[in-house]
């Protein structure tokens, strides 16, 4: 069957003011039907980009698609019109964002947001839509909704907010959901509250998901695959579970150790907790014929300064971009 | 769990809105305005059925002092009473005032939200275009309009948005320029909202308090403004307005005084308690400022 989502050599330009930069760089990925996905990395590797380049939301005048497919169902949406991106966005597919304090509009209640998408996408009348704004804030397990949906943001907690915005994305029963970083802003305990929300209604509704996170643990809980992106480029790519098994690329490895591991004695002898010297390359940097993970790399040799990595394949599966995957 | 334990806590957050009036009412300055301010408005409402004398009419000899036979203001030069005239005048200059700076809000928002949305070879061209107006002398330029078209009070309110609309576009398009960089924005485009949808019911609505500030503060200077064509003799001389009585006793401001200060007062009181109102808006609705 043919992929949901297919994106094919995508390159996108970010005008900076020391010249065009290519902030993603040859991206190519698939997503199936109700399939889960994360993309990993640290900031500025370029994972938002490409959720703002599905969106069709690259900013204006400052990035663009340079070259490559986003095919959506089978439909460009590197080329279609603009009236067609506003069709599928909010509607096919839909985003939630990182903040949920400052991602509401503060003068609607949050019955009136909810509705508007309905009333936009579904043509639904005022009453049908405010009766589906109802059953939505219920769906994402807001106590009273009939009560809280006169509430304007200010009245409801970060956890809440983050609440309402799934319930306004998924409000159109999309294909899929993007997710940027979704439980970032918010509390431990209200984090595993959406994740568990999110798993259930995809469950339900059968939505695909393209998690962004840099969080290894998020990535464990939600996704079947993911995608870890380093500077601009797939590092790797493969199961969950084969890939935190056996990471094939040194910077894959290097998230894994990075995440503590909570053990049940406290005098049990600990996995040690290790950084990645250094920082992500400036925008600058993207783009050279070398890896660019080299600079930060425990393994690295001449050739990974020299060229870029080719993809190495394992099992069928697992994809590393790396020239020593076959020893990491 | 019942839901009021969910609800107690957040039924003590208050709007923005009543946050808003309560920094306003502990404005002690703004509420000595505003309550000027209503008994202006009552008194443009109400005076001219209170006190039905006919403000055209000749009553009494011209040039009696205030108090005197029983005339409260006193009459002007044609004998007309003064009192009526400073009630019925009321009405007029109130609704020049607001009407001007209607005029103002519409033009000035028009631009500035366009500017500041499309960004942009638009916004240079409508940024450059709106300091072109700024640069014209504004009482020159208002009454040339006026001596070509005719010193109807549409007319006079035209002439007074056209020539100062400029400082609420300046003001739009920056709240525009910040405001399309919210997240809830982004969000709004996210959900597939259409350019004007956004501009009008995402981005304006956020962006009101500063214009709102603005237009109050611009129907003090409308008003002021048609006092001043009006002294110049542009006006419409068969409408009685308080720049109106002024302009037309102006010969006589040595000999009667009263006929041109009583008139004055009027507008001053109005003007000030507009511009304190104004302020305490200001205090109220940009907490930024207020912590300053």
């Amino acid at each position: 069957m043919e992929p949901l989502l297919k994106v094919e050599n995508l390159r996108i330009e970010l005008k900076t003011r020391a010249g065009v930069a290519p902030v993603i760089d040859d991206l190519s990925f698939e997503l199936g039907h109700g399939e889960s996905i994360s993309f990993v990395g640290e900031s500025g590797c370029g994972k938002s980009m490409t959720a703002l380049a599905i969106m069709g939301l690259l900013p204006e005048g400052i990035g663009r698609v340079a070259s490559g497919r986003i095919l959506f169902d089978g439909e460009d949406l590197t080329v279609v019109s603009d009236r067609r991106l506003r069709d599928i966005r909010g509607n096919e597919i839909s985003m939630i964002f990182q903040e949920p304090m400052t991602s509401l509009n503060p003068v609607y209640t949050v019955g009136e947001q909810i509705a508007e998408v309905l009333r936009a996408h579904q043509n639904l009348g005022q009453k049908a839509a405010w009766a589906m704004a109802t059953e939505l804030l219920d769906a994402v397990r807001i106590p009273n909704p009939g009560r809280r949906i006169n509430d304007y943001p200010f009245q409801m907690s970060g956890g809440q907010r983050q609440r309402v915005m799934i319930a306004i994305a998924l409000a159109c029963k999309p294909k899929i959901l993007i997710a940027d970083e979704p439980t970032t802003a918010l509390d431990v305990t209200v984090q595993a509250q959406i994740f568990d929300l999110l798993r259930d209604l995809r469950r339900q509704t059968g939505t695909s998901i393209i998690m962004i996170t840099h969080d290894m643990g998020a990535v464990a809980e939600m996704a079947e695959r993911m995608i870890v992106m380093y500077a601009g480029r797939k590092a790797e790519e493969g199961p969950v579970a084969d890939i935190i098994a056996h990471a094939r690329h040194p910077y894959t490895r290097g998230l894994i150790s990075c995440v503590p591991h909570i053990v049940a004695n406290l005098t049990d002898a600990r996995e040690e907790l290790t950084e990645i010297p250094g920082i992500v390359p400036g925008l600058g940097e993207f783009g050279q014929d070398r890896c660019l993970f080299s600079a930060r790399c425990p393994q690295v040799t001449d050739k990974c300064r020299k060229a870029r990595p080719e993809t190495a394949i394992f099992g069928g599966r697992q994809a590393s971009a790396c020239w020593h995957a076959e020893e990491v | 769990m019942s839901d009021e334990t969910f609800h107690t806590p957040v039924e003590k957050a208050r709007s923005p809105l009543a946050e808003a009036w309560e920094m306003f009412r502990q404005n002690h300055l703004a509420m000595v305005g505003l309550g000027l301010l209503i008994l202006i408005v009552l008194g443009a409402i109400f005076g001219p059925i209170l006190y039905p004398t006919d403000p055209y009419e000749m009553v009494w000899a011209p040039f009696s002092p205030p108090g005197a036979e029983g005339f409260l203001l006193g009459t002007d030069y044609l004998g007309r009473d003064i009192l009526a005239q400073l009630l019925n005048g009321a009405r007029v200059t109130l609704i020049i005032g607001l009407a001007a700076a209607f005029v103002t809000v519409v033009i000035g928002i028009t631009i500035g939200a366009m500017a500041g949305f499309y960004g942009g070879a638009v916004e240079e061209f409508l940024m450059r275009f709106t300091e072109f107006f700024q640069v014209l002398p504004t009482l020159l330029f208002s009454m040339v309009i006026v001596s070509l078209f005719g010193a109807s009070l549409p007319m006079i309110t035209f002439a007074i948005g056209v020539v100062s609309w400029t400082a609420v576009a300046r003001i739009t398009r920056a709240e525009f320029l910040r405001i399309r960089e919210m997240d809830y924005v982004m969000a709004s485009r996210a959900s597939g909202a259409p350019g004007l949808k956004l501009m009008f019911t995402v981005i304006l609505p956020n962006s009101l308090p500063p214009i709102i500030v603005q237009s109050a503060l611009m129907v003090g200077s409308a008003i002021l403004f048609e006092a001043g064509l009006s002294f110049l003799g542009l006006t419409d001389p068969n409408v009685v307005s308080w720049g109106q009585i002024i302009g037309s006793n102006r010969q006589y401001i040595l000999e009667a005084g009263y006929t041109v200060t009583i008139p004055g007062l009027a507008i001053f009181i109005t003007v000030l308690a507009i511009s304190l109102v104004g302020d305490g808006l200001n205090d109220a609705l940009n907490p930024k400022l207020r912590k300053r």
